[in-house]
């Protein structure tokens, strides 16, 4: 598997660090954090492919995050999360730009799936950039 | 139910209005049939008086003018010309050529003899000596005199008028006899109808002229006694089933009375026959009011069940509606809540699953153990997950939308709701789904709200060990609508149910149990859909509902 790096976001810290764990375990370049600022900072000293964003977050929500995220990297691609089966943050999500979104709880391999997919994607974006 | 309380309002409008219209109908009718009456009575009494004073007038115009003519004899001749009874003769020839009122007349001295007598009965009175006659002692005191009514010598009924003359010291008399048939005569025109009488009593209350009907001639009469009344006297009297009004007038001389006598029932026959109709009118309005008052009074109760139940309905629409919204909310939430830490679950198993996988960790002696730990943890989390992803399509679906859906996952999703309770009563659910269904756009919640009626309440119809058949389709034959049919081997629904399962409140469960609504607003929710609801049943046999859902 290429090597590509991944941000994940969510407020619930366990779930952060096992998830960037197993991420890192299966060679990617994972970094986890609790908050839409954090993920913001994160993203001023490091590029990263993709985004795993949780749209209900404290402080700053999913939404709010994604939007300032493809203000300043608009080639990342963002994947939500959403533990709420409401379809309409999801397709809001889109609207602004987000690759995809997926159901909590979800298989890591079918989140990963996604993710490579995003991937993909960035790098034909990319590509058409140059 | 409620129709207790339809059935004493509609008693309350019943009589509220029957007492409003009766009354002033009945005081109209009322005042109508006393003014008529009174008016009627007024009228009658006047004509009878009016007839009464005018024969009274007759007949002491006739006493007057015999008088007069007797007077005006006397005083032009003298004794000794009227002794005379060829004189006498002639004089009484020549009142007779002027009419026959006079049936004798004759020339008495102040003994009581005749002096001279002209007439038929010359036999017989011209010896007679009047001297111990009442009338004679009358007439030589008043010097004018009328007799009563008397058979005398003669045995006719007759009366005499007499009247002195005082000449040469000498008084005389002169006597005329009178038949009373003219009497009868003018009293006669006094009797009205068919039924009326007249006649002429003296001071003693003896008849002195020949009534019709109350008695005989010089005799008392059978009705009351009228002899002494002074002027005039109307009164009525009722006697054996009549009712007469009698009309008295005095005739001061002779004292006679005149009595007309008046049936009155046969005078009010036409009175009685407006009366008969006014109040045949009255009851036949009576009737009508009574009839369009409870005609009214049973479609306005009728109108106002009917908006209850309506609003009812619609009220328990709402109620169900907002219950299931907030249920919906409540499941997403709760679905929402356990999706984090299950999430958490998930991945920390999955990264035990991942180390355990390395190679050092294989050499563990347990690690069968561990890895079968795991597989089962992570089962137990896709469980969990299904059920909650359940949850939030359905609280999702709470929400009054529509959306492009398809009927079969709407219903197993549904049947997945009851699996458990059929499965605790033994209950067998076997649904055959309809492969290729077209999708319809429609409320889903709504939909789903109907297939938990009818299958919920197949499952209280078949009870334990019982069977449902679910079976979906495309029919093609019905404007190509797709149908649902819930078919159960219950015990049926009577025949005279059947009518009145989509009514709103029709519920063969307890009051604890049912609400008896659930099918009627699944009635109204497929009708508001577009769709159709119909229901067959056998009793003992089973019942069929088909539902069917338009493709738009």
């Amino acid at each position: 598997m290429e090597k590509f790096r991944v941000l994940i976001v969510d407020d619930e810290i366990d779930f952060v660090e096992t998830i960037v764990k197993r991420l890192k375990d299966r060679g990617l370049d994972a970094v986890g954090a609790t908050g839409g600022k954090e993920a913001l900072e994160l993203m001023e000293h490091k590029d990263f492919d993709v985004a795993v964003l949780d749209v209900k977050m404290p402080g700053m929500d999913g939404i709010e995050t994604l939007r300032e995220m493809k203000k300043r990297k608009p080639l990342m691609e963002v994947i939500m999360l959403t533990g709420h089966g409401s379809v309409e943050s999801g397709i809001q999500g889109l609207q602004l730009g987000a690759y995809n979104y997926v159901m909590k709880p979800v298989p890591l391999n079918d989140l990963l799936k996604q993710m490579t997919q995003a991937y993909e994607r960035k790098l034909i974006e990319e590509g058409r950039e140059r | 139910m409620a129709s207790k309380h339809y059935k004493t309002l509609r008693l309350k409008i019943v009589f509220m209005t029957l007492f409003f219209s009766f009354i002033p109908l009945l005081a109209l009718g009322l005042t109508i049939f006393y003014l008529f009456d009174s008016g009627f009575n007024n009228k009658n009494k006047e004509t009878l008086r009016i007839l009464s004073q005018s024969k009274r007038s007759a007949i002491e115009l006739f006493f007057d003018e015999r008088i007069a003519q007797l007077i005006t004899i006397a005083h032009t001749h003298s004794l000794d010309q009227l002794k005379d009874e060829k004189y006498l003769k002639q004089v009484f020839d020549i009142i007779q050529s002027r009419s026959k009122s006079f049936v004798d007349v004759s020339v008495i001295d102040e003994l009581g003899s005749h002096l001279a007598y002209v007439g038929p009965y010359y036999d017989k009175l011209k010896a007679v000596n009047y001297a111990h006659e009442d009338w004679f002692q009358a007439v030589m005191s008043s010097r004018v005199y009328i007799s009563d009514i008397f058979m005398g010598f003669r045995r006719i009924p007759h009366f005499i008028i007499a009247v002195t003359r005082y000449e040469d010291n000498k008084t005389w008399i002169l006597r005329a006899t009178i038949n009373s048939e003219i009497i009868e005569n003018i009293v006669r025109e006094g009797m009205v109808g068919k039924k009326g009488d007249a006649f002429i009593v003296n001071r003693q209350n003896i008849l002195q002229t020949s009534p019709r009907f109350s008695g005989k001639i010089l005799a008392h009469p059978n009705t009351p006694d009228f002899s002494s009344v002074m002027g005039m006297q109307l009164e009525e009297y009722n006697s054996n089933g009549d009712k007469d009004l009698f009309a008295a007038s005095s005739i001061p001389n002779p004292r006679w009375v005149l009595v007309l006598r008046e049936d009155l029932r046969e005078q009010m026959g036409p009175l009685l026959q407006a009366q008969y109709a006014g109040g045949l009118v009255l009851m036949a309005g009576l009737l009508i009011i009574l009839t369009g008052t409870i005609l009214t009074s049973r479609s306005m109760t009728n109108e106002l069940m009917r908006v209850e139940l309506e609003k009812a309905k619609s009220d328990d629409l709402v109620v169900q509606s907002s219950k299931m919204a907030a249920l919906g909310k409540m499941a997403a939430g709760i679905a929402h809540e356990i999706n984090n830490p299950l999430a958490i679950i998930g991945e920390k198993a999955g990264w035990m699953k991942d180390l355990l996988d390395k190679e050092e960790m294989q050499k563990s002696e347990n690690w069968e153990e561990f890895e079968d730990c795991i597989r089962k943890i992570e089962r137990q989390v896709e469980r969990t997950r299904t059920i909650t992803h359940r949850l939030l399509r359905f609280g999702r679906r709470m929400e009054p939308t529509q959306e492009l859906v398809d009927v079969n996952n709407i219903l197993s999703e549904t049947l997945a709701f009851l699996e458990t309770e059929a499965l605790n009563r033994d209950i067998k659910i076997v649904s055959e789904l309809g492969s290729q269904l077209p999708r319809v756009t429609t409320d889903s919640a709504q939909l789903q709200q109907v297939f938990l009626n009818i299958v919920d309440n197949a499952i209280d119809a078949v009870g334990k060990g019982g069977l449902i058949n679910i079976k979906t389709g495309y029919d093609q034959s019905r404007n190509g609508d797709i149908f649902v049919e819930i078919q159960d081997n219950g015990p049926g629904i009577p025949k005279e149910a059947l009518s009145k399962i989509f009514d709103p409140f029709f519920t063969t469960k307890g009051p604890a149990e049912g609400t008896g609504l659930g099918l009627s607003i699944s009635y109204s929710i497929v009708e508001k859909l577009g769709g159709k609801i119909t229901v067959q049943s056998q009793e003992g046999k089973g019942t069929t509902f088909v539902i069917y859902v338009p493709v738009r």
